[in-house]
């Protein structure tokens, strides 16, 4: 049975400020900037028998753009909906600023802007009006409505051309715009984005990386769910990765790389006996094999896949090492690749599936 | 409730930029129009002791028939659909507030079109000057009366068809729902007396057939008696009704 926290135990979470505390100004500050803008304690949610997540925890400090990946139906935007209020959990307690969420959902709501995955919006509104009606029931001050709406507008590149036009009519990038100028609004502590960059060409999704940048400055706390993950690795402090409705990964790119990748590549061009080359390689290291091999081009070059332990930083420096010294192979290109976010997700999720049983909840 | 008068600005707004609107607006006029006519030429057939006013508002369940499954039926079913409902649902604005400003934008709507209905006696006396002041056509009780009678049942009625666009996200389910309601809330009182089976139970139930009988309260209200029991009746059953919608609403929203 899910317990919602009363308002008041918000006070006991770590890092939270009791209204109370006699404290002064820079220890309020820094309790502020201590208090987690999310957290998800033991946090499930179950749809009948289906599990959508399970026992979920973790925190994302205030300020981090943190990107949040997982498979279709992994429970992202379950979770994410819990975390806006829509969704009840089953289980578990969310904080919002150290907020409770079953608790005090209204408070959550004026300190957290929601862009969910369907992005929904009326029709036959215009965009500039459509802004305006979403800024005042965010309680924005009316003194202050226009000039918020305008820098949302402007920060989103809905020139004053688009705002006037009927949302109806809008292609699916600029509507993506409009709902992402809804959650910044108002300026919110927290900003949750489900699928933000869905529908936008590489030139839009490059100005939502400066908007986040821009949302990094102010110290704004951003959830950014998608697809696209060299887009999620290029804006984001760090990465947790959901997989059948629990956390399989978290952490940085670089940290997530050590912890998911055994394995590592190194892609050279060289030209000569690529089987001698082959027999030379556990001289270098015992695990070192090649993983491909392409055809000769014009000028007799190979491009040579080679794949090895990922825990061995120094396997590139013997292997152009032991290369000058034989003689017998002419280097054009050597270059270490780094696993992506890619592959990390896949080695993750794949992980996740092993280690997973089936989602249903046991009988009674 | 701070967030009520902007939201039922904005449903205000909605209703009066839509085609649908100023369409329904012509037809309940043009119907009404007809009916009213009807009844004047009825008169001048014969001799009665009602004046026009209280026979056209005996009418007045064919116009709600069909009126406001129409006005109602897309507010929170569409809004669902669209999924605009869980976007509202985000910002501060709590769900009883929605569920009122669509029910009070609604309501409006329905109170003016009915209001512009009160033109056609004095339209009709300005053509055919009967009768001078003392005119049967513009005899204010029947007028007053009727028109509140279709002020307080309309707070139920509208009401109802709030609360049947809730149950579904489908526009045409919801005024089907809103239509069968209606129809079992007005129709069926008038109905149960003329039952062969008379049993006992039946003669014991039937006082409160009586009060719940739009009919009977629209009688009182045409000649000019305004009891307040019909109002606390609608007005009580409204806020039920309206309690009813908006937690269905929240259930909805946070299954």
């Amino acid at each position: 049975m899910f317990v919602p926290m009363p308002a008041s135990d918000a006070s006991t979470q770590p890092g939270s400020i009791a209204s109370g505390d006699k404290v002064g100004a820079p220890s309020v500050a820094a309790a502020k900037a201590a208090t987690p803008s999310l957290q998800a304690i033991a946090l499930t949610k179950e749809y009948g028998t289906v599990r959508a997540i399970e026992n979920l925890n973790f925190t994302v400090a205030r300020g981090e753009i943190v990107g949040f990946l997982g498979p279709n139906g992994a429970g992202k935007s379950t979770t994410m909906r819990i975390f806006s209020g829509l969704l009840s959990a089953t289980s578990g307690r969310a904080y919002v600023a150290g907020v409770p969420v079953a608790s005090n959902p209204d408070e959550v709501k004026r300190r957290l802007g929601f862009m969910p995955e369907q992005n929904p919006l009326p029709e036959d509104m215009r965009v500039i009006e459509y802004l305006r009606f979403r800024a005042r029931l965010k309680e924005l001050p009316r003194s202050k409505v226009k000039v918020r709406v305008d820098e949302a507008m402007e920060m989103c590149g809905l020139q004053h051309k688009t705002s006037r036009k009927l949302i109806g009519t809008l292609s699916k990038g600029y509507r993506q715009r409009v709902g992402i100028a809804d959650a910044i609004l108002a300026e919110p502590e927290v900003i949750l984005m489900d699928e933000p960059t869905i529908g936008l060409d590489p030139h839009q999704i490059q100005q939502i990386r400066r908007l986040i940048e821009s949302l990094r400055e102010s110290g704004q706390t951003v959830l950014i769910s998608s697809h696209i993950l060299a887009e999620i690795e290029a804006c984001c402090d760090r990465v947790m990765i959901i997989n059948q409705g629990r956390l399989v990964a978290s952490g940085t790119s670089a940290s997530l790389r050590r912890e998911l990748m055994s394995r590592t590549e190194w892609r050279l061009r060289l030209h000569g006996d690529v089987a001698a080359f082959e027999q030379i390689l556990p001289e270098v290291n015992a695990g070192l094999r090649i993983a491909a091999c392409s055809t000769p081009d014009a000028d007799g070059f190979v491009e040579v896949g080679l794949d090895g332990p990922a825990n061995e930083p120094d396997i590139g420096e013997k292997l152009l090492s032991v290369i000058m010294r034989s003689g017998l192979w002419r280097v054009r290109e050597f270059a270490h690749v780094e696993p992506g976010l890619e592959q990390i997700f896949l080695a993750a999720t794949k992980q996740g599936d092993e280690a997973s049983p089936p989602r249903r909840t046991p009988k009674a | 409730m701070r967030h009520f008068p902007l939201l039922l600005w904005h449903e205000l707004r909605m209703l009066a930029v839509s085609v649908a609107t100023y369409s329904a607006a012509v037809l309940f006029l043009l119907l009404m129009g007809l009916f009213y006519f009807v009844v004047l030429h009825s008169f001048n057939s014969e001799m009665r002791a009602d004046p026009p006013s209280t026979q056209y508002f005996q009418i007045f369940w064919i116009p709600v028939f069909f009126v406001v499954p129409l006005l109602t039926m897309k507010s929170l079913a569409e809004e669902r659909r669209h999924g605009t409902l869980e976007a509202l649902l985000t910002t501060p604005a709590t769900t009883l507030e929605i569920v009122l400003a669509k029910f009070f934008a609604a309501y409006f709507f329905y109170l003016a079109l009915w209001g512009l209905t009160l033109l056609f006696p004095f339209i009709a006396q300005f053509y055919l000057h009967v009768g001078g002041t003392d005119s049967p056509l513009v005899d204010k009780a029947p007028l007053i009366g009727g028109f509140l009678f279709v002020a307080f049942s309309g707070l139920l009625y509208i009401a109802i068809g709030i609360f049947a666009s809730s149950l579904t996200r489908n526009t045409l389910v919801a005024g089907m729902l809103t239509f069968s309601m209606l129809f079992v809330l007005i129709i069926s009182p008038q109905l149960l007396p003329n039952l062969t089976l008379q049993t006992s139970w039946l003669a014991h139930i039937q006082p409160a057939v009586d009060y719940l009988t739009p009919f009977k309260h629209l009688e009182d209200f045409s000649r000019g008696v305004v009891d307040t029991r019909p109002f606390f009746l609608y007005a009580s059953n409204t806020l039920l009704v309206l309690g009813l919608t908006t937690l269905v609403v929240e259930s909805r929203a946070t299954a």
